[in-house]
């Protein structure tokens, strides 16, 4: 298979599964896994362009076909905007959901340069955020659309909700979103 | 520190978030290697010929082993150990202390005591081979009944859980009371208005999404073990080891890498932890244990199962006079509790809540149950999620019986301003608060008067919407060591700070991240104290070989007890920084003055030097001032005088499909008063992941048994965690009332939705109920029991 | 983290190569499509299979949704995102979208296809009732050639259908008539979730506006629900209104036998199934009348 477009051969036990070959045999160590069934959504990557639960596939599946981790997001030492986004909006906490969050949105984006809040939310409903409450990430989604569509004026942008506009609303009311 | 505007106005907007302490709204320092898939978790650790184990569970919930048969375990090829309870039992290791000063077993010896407790291990090559192992383990159990039903485990003819405690002959666990029961019947017979009701609040689980494990690594031939595990508390586990095991604490090192979340699940030390140490003791082999998510549901720290009465006595026009409560709580199989020990039901003697009352009392009654044990975790401040849950749902009740409305019901009995420092009618004396304008500022955010407008209309039509407020105030930073420890480990927290020779500093803290960005906000702090950028300022943590001894993160206390720590620490360097100045101005240090980053001599702002001139003539050649040392360095072990008490006020409003019973949460408005605000991107980030707790408590999270013990939520199918579906976009505002004993203000936040927001959903479902004539209805209101609740029948859900 | 127990992993790149496989290796082995049913079971060693025959690379040759007159066909191997995504499929039959869209998550979606769906054959599935509703029939390739059987036939009871050993169902089709349409509604106690109750209605009226045919499927309130006879008899030749969708609503609470359970009580799922039967048919036709989405 093809991972982060590089070709990778190896001799596996036909059970073994997607995510457990990206994590133990290739030690890209940025997809994680947070249950057994399916549910959570740490352990998204891509197979041929598409978000997919790396848990319930199997690796020997993917032989053949091209695999996309968060280890492949940056390109030629520039974060993808959608990295940047999550920074600059606290779309983060722990980090455990953030890379296949992230997985999930690249590829949004790529499909809708600009997505409404509704379908950004419908986007990543298959991934469980502990941390965040969602709304940042929501924020850092769109973040990262404004950034590619050149739409994004710095502080200002409404995008980035209270977080850059919080002092002007804070001095003389206190704030809110 | 944010100064507080006068005039009455306690409540300051001005100064933080313009100027805010250390830097204000800063991007995260831990984020670049996070959003690179560079995190540091314990499952990405692979050391060189490094086993897999993996843990057999009980299947039942009570049950005596009759046999353990490892032998087709054992030939397995790829199998490198098996060990059973009565291995254990005889190196003295198959039970360790609780953190309640119970006892709990690691492996089984005589009897399960709930569905999933450890029984057996497997050392194997890979995981999938110590999974495969753990089949080939023949266990004979014999079934005893088991006590699931925490009403009727005290009946006396319920079968006894622990009879491996000495002449134990029931199931209870201990009695707790708090509170004058005599002052406050007194003020329940003075009263006009009674009510109560009978309010579950049921057994809910952190579910972080990275799951419990380790790495142990123990090299015989120095005799040091190295524990990477999933800990909120490296240090007091470093010491728990040394007392279970044997070992001395010199030759323990704990690690506590990146965290994928705790929310309290990290607190305990669970049997895993130390199989994975004795595995490793055993083989000579780094081990790694990582439970997988049925693991981690149905054996780790639970949070809450409370059975409550709640009872309020009022005068007819609505002055709150008493509140009187009645709690049963489910303990599980072993105490397991992880809070201070003079605090067997953790802070929920706050139930008195932010009301000002004549008289109030608490009797609870601890049991032991067929259930993994546990009960201090999700965020709960120690037991404040059940006493804040249990004081707004009960004060909504009497608005209800009032006819009043629960915003004015709570102004009219809020604590006053000036009767802070407050000493509550059990005991806890609230450091300071402005309650009335937060609530405002919730109300005026929310456009309350507008909402309950819209809500007569809708009602009109027959559509069902409702509006919950709550307010709460939490009492976090455990605490002062005279009344806190955990087994003796007294509450305070130590703090090193080193100011390298060309300025840069590293900050060694004893508490632990799991994501609350203690790397961005330590350095703030620091860089307030100091005036070395932030960006200078590297924060070391989560390594007990590394970091001044402490008790870790949990019940919100890094910013309030740590974050003191930090800021006295740069003070004392600050000190010092001084004296050098002083030498190096040739003036008198009492001619200095200091502007963040450097000193200047009084009246003459060109003669200064900056923190970085003074650590390079720290370090440097030359003679520093008599009596003082090279170097430019300090530490601190902070001891909080008090605890720290934030507040809040949340309104919730939700619209019902009437014919599903469907509840959505339409918007949520939370204002917090946490103090002091050091990174206000990161305080709206802690609110905003509590209140989507909330909703997940309120609505649908819950870990349920049927009637055998098994337990009905062991998966994230069937235990149910909020997705962005379910939430809205959060509307977040504050006030700021700084804690007067706090060194910059600061009172901790990263409990405080959790503890906030369920009664505010619970209130706007039962205020949206109320044309049914529902008063109180329970957690969690999933679309079943809500229509069940139309109907007239709202059930406990235990 | 949980993990299969061992099986040998086979890929086939044709459906007579998956055929011939599933004759030699018998009930040891098991077809695998997206897998997001059957992984999971097999991680919790709730299902166990010597071989596991991998079928995902027939996405070229059974992955499609193709429209002809009076009929639609849908390979087994199209993914539920192309289900949703299909414009031709949701003008002609909207209950599709309706359904895609509370089907599991987007990114399960993915990988999870119509085939494997009705093969697991769960109660609480969507797409049965869906299929049902629609009066589909489902052709199931064998060695001696293919059959084409009925969903109600299909259909034997909980994980059970009628694809025998050396079978795969490959192709699901669907009859188009004129002026109908359809409409699906789910309740769940959060996304993704399965359903609570969930109601599929199919409508065709005549040219005087009268109901010609109606079919109605519930999901996830005991066996044999995934269509009711009785409601179809109850609406032909009846003019839609009000009414007789609450007569098809009795009908539909009193045909199901749902049980208490974590998802609600069985009460609470009766009013459903009337509820949502009554809702479903009521955008049907709508939908026919060209209003509502």
């Amino acid at each position: 298979m093809s991972v982060n477009g590089e070709e990778i051969t190896r001799d596996i036990e036909g059970r073994l599964l997607l995510v457990h070959f990206l994590r133990d045999h290739l030690r890209l160590t940025g997809t994680h896994w947070g249950c057994d069934t399916s549910n959570c959504g740490t352990c998204v990557v891509w197979l041929d362009g598409e978000p997919v639960k790396s848990c319930t596939v199997l690796a020997a599946m993917a032989d053949g076909h091209e695999v996309r981790t968060v280890e492949g997001l940056e390109q030629n030492g520039e974060l993808d905007p959608v990295q940047r986004g999550f920074m600059e909006c606290h779309g983060l906490q722990c980090g455990f959901c953030t890379p296949g969050m992230m997985m999930t949105a690249r590829a949004l984006l790529d499909r809708e340069p600009d997505p409404s809040e509704e379908e950004i939310r419908e986007a990543i409903s298959g991934q469980i955020c502990r941390c965040t409450g969602y709304s940042s990430i929501v924020r850092s989604i769109r973040w990262a659309a404004a950034e590619e569509a050149g739409t994004r004026t710095t502080a200002t942008d409404p995008a980035l909700g209270t977080g850059a506009t919080e002092p002007a609303a804070a001095a003389t009311s206190g704030s809110a979103s | 520190m944010t100064t507080v505007a006068g005039n009455g106005h306690r409540t300051a907007f001005v100064d933080n978030d313009q100027k805010p302490c250390g830097h204000g709204r800063m991007l995260r320092k831990e984020d670049p290697r996070f959003v690179r898939g560079k995190g540091r978790y314990v499952d990405d650790l692979q050391l060189p010929g490094m086993l897999h184990l993996a843990v057999l569970r009980s299947p039942l919930a009570h049950a005596r082993i009759v046999s353990v048969d490892t032998t087709l375990a054992e030939a397995h090829p790829k199998v490198r150990l098996v060990v059973t309870g009565a291995m254990l039992a005889e190196k003295g290791l198959a039970w360790m202390p609780t953190l309640s000063n119970d006892v709990q077993a690691v492996l089984a010896t005589d009897k399960v005591r709930f569905q999933g407790q450890e029984v057996a291990f497997v050392v194997a090559e890979d995981r999938y081979a110590a999974r495969d192992a753990l089949e080939l383990i023949d266990v004979e159990y014999e079934a005893l009944d088991p006590v699931i039903d925490v009403r009727t485990a005290l009946s006396p003819d319920a079968p006894v859980i622990r009879d491996d405690l000495e002449g134990k002959a029931d199931n209870h666990c201990f009695d707790w009371e708090t509170g004058d029961a005599a002052e406050t019947d007194a003020a329940f017979a003075r009263a006009d208005v009674v009510v109560s009701e009978d309010i579950v609040y049921p057994r809910v689980h952190p579910a972080p999404m990275e799951t419990c494990g380790a790495v142990a690594d123990y090299d015989a031939v120095d005799g040091k073990l190295t524990l990477w595990s999933t800990t909120q508390a490296p240090h007091a586990h470093r010491t728990l080891y040394a007392i279970v095991a044997g070992l001395p604490e010199h030759k323990i090192r704990v690690v506590s890498p990146d965290i994928g979340g705790g929310f309290g699940n990290k607190v305990p030390i669970y049997p895993g932890y130390v199989c994975a140490i004795v595995g490793s003791l055993l083989t000579g082999k780094p081990v790694k244990w990582m439970e997988d998510r049925a693991e981690n549901l149905i054996s780790t720290g639970f949070a809450r199962d409370y059975v409550m009465r709640g009872e309020i006595a009022a005068t007819r026009d609505g002055k709150i006079l008493a509140v009187r409560t009645n709690v049963l709580a489910d303990h599980g199989a072993f105490n397991g509790t992880a809070a201070p020990v003079k605090y067997p039901a953790g802070f929920f003697g706050v139930f008195t809540g932010s009301y000002d009352l004549q008289a109030a009392y608490c009797k609870m009654t601890a049991v032991y149950t067929n259930k993994a044990p546990g009960g201090v975790a999700y965020a709960c401040s120690f037991r404040i999620t059940e006493a804040v849950y249990l004081v707004e749902r009960i004060v909504d009740c009497l608005a209800y019986q009032l006819g009043t409305d629960p915003v004015e019901l709570r102004m009219k009995n809020f604590i006053r301003p000036e009767q802070f420092p407050y000493r509550t009618k059990t005991g806890w004396v609230y450091d300071s608060g402005d309650y009335a304008p937060t609530m405002e500022l919730a109300k005026r955010l929310a456009g309350y008067d507008a909402l309950r407008a819209e809500q007569a209309e809708k009602r009109a039509r027959g559509e069902i919407m409702g509006i919950g407020v709550s307010f709460f105030t939490e009492a976090v930073g455990a605490g002062p060591r005279k009344d806190m420890d955990i087994l003796g480990l007294g509450m305070a927290d130590g703090c090193e700070l080193r100011v390298h020779p060309t300025g840069k500093a590293v900050v060694r803290l004893s508490v632990q991240t799991q994501g609350q960005g203690h790397e961005t906000t330590f350095a703030q702090i620091v860089a307030e104290e100091l005036g070395i950028p932030p960006q200078d300022i590297e924060v070391v943590h989560g390594d007990t070989d590394q970091t001044p001894f402490g008790l870790g993160t949990y019940g919100s206390r890094s910013t309030p007890v740590s974050g003191a720590a930090a800021a006295l620490v740069a003070r004392k360097v600050r000190d010092k920084a001084r004296l050098i100045a002083s030498s190096m101005l040739e003036v008198s240090v009492a001619d200095l003055e200091w502007e963040k980053g450097s000193f200047h001599v009084a009246g003459d702002p060109k003669a200064s030097v900056t923190i970085q001139d003074i650590a390079m003539r720290a370090h440097g050649a030359g003679d520093l001032p008599e009596g003082v040392e090279g170097g430019l360095e300090a530490q601190i072990c902070y001891n909080p005088e008090n605890l720290t008490y934030p507040h809040g006020a949340y309104i919730c409003v939700v619209d019902i499909d009437p014919g599903t019973a469907k509840v959505t949460v339409r918007r949520f408005v939370a204002v917090d008063d946490c103090g002091t605000r050091i990174n206000p991107m990161i305080i709206e980030g802690q609110v905003h992941g509590g209140l989507t707790d909330g909703v997940g408590m309120a609505l649908m999270e819950m870990i349920a048994f049927d009637e055998d013990g098994n337990c009905l939520s062991g998966s994230l199918m069937d235990y149910l965690i909020p997705t962005a579906l379910e939430v809205p976009d959060w509307e977040t505002g504050f006030t700021v009332t700084p804690s007067p004993h706090h060194p910059i203000g600061a009172k901790g936040v990263g409990e405080s939705a959790t503890v906030g927001s369920p009664p505010a959903i619970v209130n706007a479902v039962v205020d949206a109920l109320k044309p049914f004539g529902i008063r109180h209805a329970d957690m969690p209101l999933t679309p079943s029991r809500v229509w069940e609740a139309m109907q007239g029948r709202p059930a406990p859900p235990i | 983290m949980q993990v299969p127990a061992p099986f040998e992993y086979q890929r086939v790149h044709s459906v007579g190569e998956a055929i011939s496989l599933l004759d030699r290796l018998g009930d040891t082995a098991r077809l695998v499509a997206g897998g997001h049913s059957l992984i999971p079971m097999m991680k919790l060693r709730l299902a166990n299979f010597e071989y596991l025959i991998d079928i995902n690379e027939l996405h070229d040759e059974l992955g499609y949704v193709r429209v002809e007159p009076g009929l639609i066909r849908i390979g087994a191997m199209t993914r539920h995102r192309e289900l949703l995504e299909s414009g031709e499929l949701a003008a002609a039959f909207p209950v599709f979208r309706d359904a895609e869209r509370v089907i599991a998550d987007p990114v399960v979606r993915n990988r999870g296809t119509l085939g494997g769906s009705l093969c697991q054959a769960d109660p609480s599935e969507d797409l049965s009732a869906v299929c049902t509703t629609l009066d589909a029939s489902c052709v199931i390739q064998g060695v001696d050639g293919e059959r084409v059987v009925s969903m109600e036939d299909f259909h034997q009871g909980p994980y059970e259908t009628a694809v025998g050993d050396a079978e795969m169902l490959t192709e699901v089709r669907f009859p188009v008539r004129p002026r109908g349409s359809s409409a699906y509604e789910k309740v769940e106690r959060r996304a993704g979730d399965w359903a609570v109750v969930s109601a599929g209605a199919a409508v065709w009226l005549d040219e005087d506006g009268l109901i010609a045919d109606a079919r109605v499927g519930l999901a996830a309130v005991g066996p044999n629900t995934a269509g009711i006879p009785g409601i179809t008899q109850a609406l032909r030749g009846q003019w839609p209104a009000q009414e007789l969708y609450s007569r098809a609503g009795d009908i539909a609470a009193e045909a199901c036998s749902p049980v208490t359970d974590r998802r609600g009580s069985a009460e609470y799922k009766r009013h459903l199934a009337r509820e949502l039967t009554v809702r479903v048919l009521r955008r049907a036709v709508a939908r026919i009348n060209g209003q509502g989405a």
